[in-house]
């Protein structure tokens, strides 16, 4: 049964008062609850791709319609969508929300292995690649979401919101 | 076998107005652009593989206007997980067309898989309402002929020639032209 009320429910409301209702991804369990409500909400359209590069291309078609579209994935993701970012987001100028889980936070021996590196790298791949990035307290999302959304628009490109494990429940 | 500029022709012959365009990296590209350039083409010079994603996204958004998506062997096999991905959501607008040379010809010419992988039956296993082998110019013109009757997604898998050594000029146009003649003839018509 999906929550109606509680910080998922709260942030997804908020994705949806910014027109961020066309979305793809590949799930993480960080943003297993953000999964829940988008899974089952019936104004969101959800495409469940198969890698981040391609819910990246998925998700990019928005902005042919004047809208913006958004990704959810894991940061392990991250690494899926250099290619995709370098050499079609950044050179067309293409708008996109990256809505990013954290596994890994803070390194070893925190997490699983397999997450350790990608932990420790995810913002500074994203600083590498230019991209604005915001990372979500606890609490009300929308300013962050709209800091975010105000560095995404002003240089056209995809920008991510981090979110820690813990940070929406 | 069809050579490649005459699958697209024959696909140029076969466009309305109002269809959209999404053509992959290298050669397909340059030759899209020299024999059919218009403003609802899409050129994607770069990201391999995101050809077909982005034709995906476009024709769930956009379900009165068809969709072509143009893309090499070398292209599909990098995201061939977007073929079952196609083939889940459906839309009935969207043809996917792989002109299919069997090699990475904008690099040299070395050879794909394809001589030994049928990608038309991962097009049929993948859920696609028709997915067909194009060996020439006439079952071409007929399966898009066919994209107009019956619903898609459709694939359809062109055997073409390696082009002889041709000089296709590159695209001329700006990153940012190609974005906003492309968006300006999408929002024109939704």
């Amino acid at each position: 049964m999906t929550k109606r009320s509680g910080p998922a429910a709260a942030f997804v409301a908020a994705l949806k008062e910014r027109g961020l209702t066309f979305v793809s991804g590949v799930p993480d369990s960080t943003l297993r609850s953000v999964f829940e409500q988008v899974l089952h909400d019936p104004e969101i359209r959800y495409v469940p791709a198969v890698r981040e590069d391609v819910a990246l291309g998925v998700a990019s078609a928005a902005y042919f319609t004047g809208r913006l579209g958004l990704v959810l994935l894991q940061n392990s993701g991250l690494g899926n969508l250099v290619n995709g970012v370098t050499s079609f987001s950044l050179v067309y100028k293409i708008p996109c929300v990256l809505v990013v889980g954290w596994r890994g936070y803070g390194g070893p021996p925190g997490d699983a292995p397999e997450h350790w590196v990608m932990g420790v790298k995810t913002l500074g791949m994203l600083e590498l690649l230019d991209l604005p990035y915001q990372i979500l307290e606890p609490g009300d999302p929308r300013a962050c979401l709209d800091r975010l959304l105000a560095a995404i628009r002003k240089r056209s490109v995809p920008g991510a919101l981090i979110v820690r494990p813990g940070a929406i429940e | 076998m069809i050579a490649r500029d005459e699958a697209i022709n024959a696909i140029a012959s076969q466009l309305d107005e109002d269809d959209l365009v999404i053509t992959t990296t290298g050669m397909i590209s340059r030759e899209a652009f020299s024999v059919l350039d218009r403003p609802g083409n899409f050129y994607m010079l770069g990201s391999m593989g995101l050809a077909s994603a982005l034709g995906l996204g476009l024709a769930l958004l956009v379900p009165r206007r068809r969709v072509f998506v143009l893309e090499g062997d070398g292209s599909a096999l990098m995201s061939l997980g977007a073929l079952p991905l196609i083939g889940a959501e459906r839309p009935p607008n969207l043809v996917h067309v792989v002109l299919d040379n069997e090699a990475y010809e904008s690099t040299g010419a070395q050879p794909s898989i394809t001589t030994r992988v049928d990608l038309a039956a991962i097009g049929r296993s993948s859920g696609y309402r028709g997915a067909i082998g194009c060996e020439d110019q006439e079952t071409l013109v007929e399966e898009l002929a066919r994209t107009r009757t019956d619903g898609g997604p459709r694939l359809l898998v062109v055997k073409t020639r390696l082009a002889s050594a041709r000089d296709v000029p590159r695209v001329s146009r700006s990153t940012m032209e190609i974005r906003d003649t492309f968006r300006r003839s999408v929002e024109a018509r939704t």
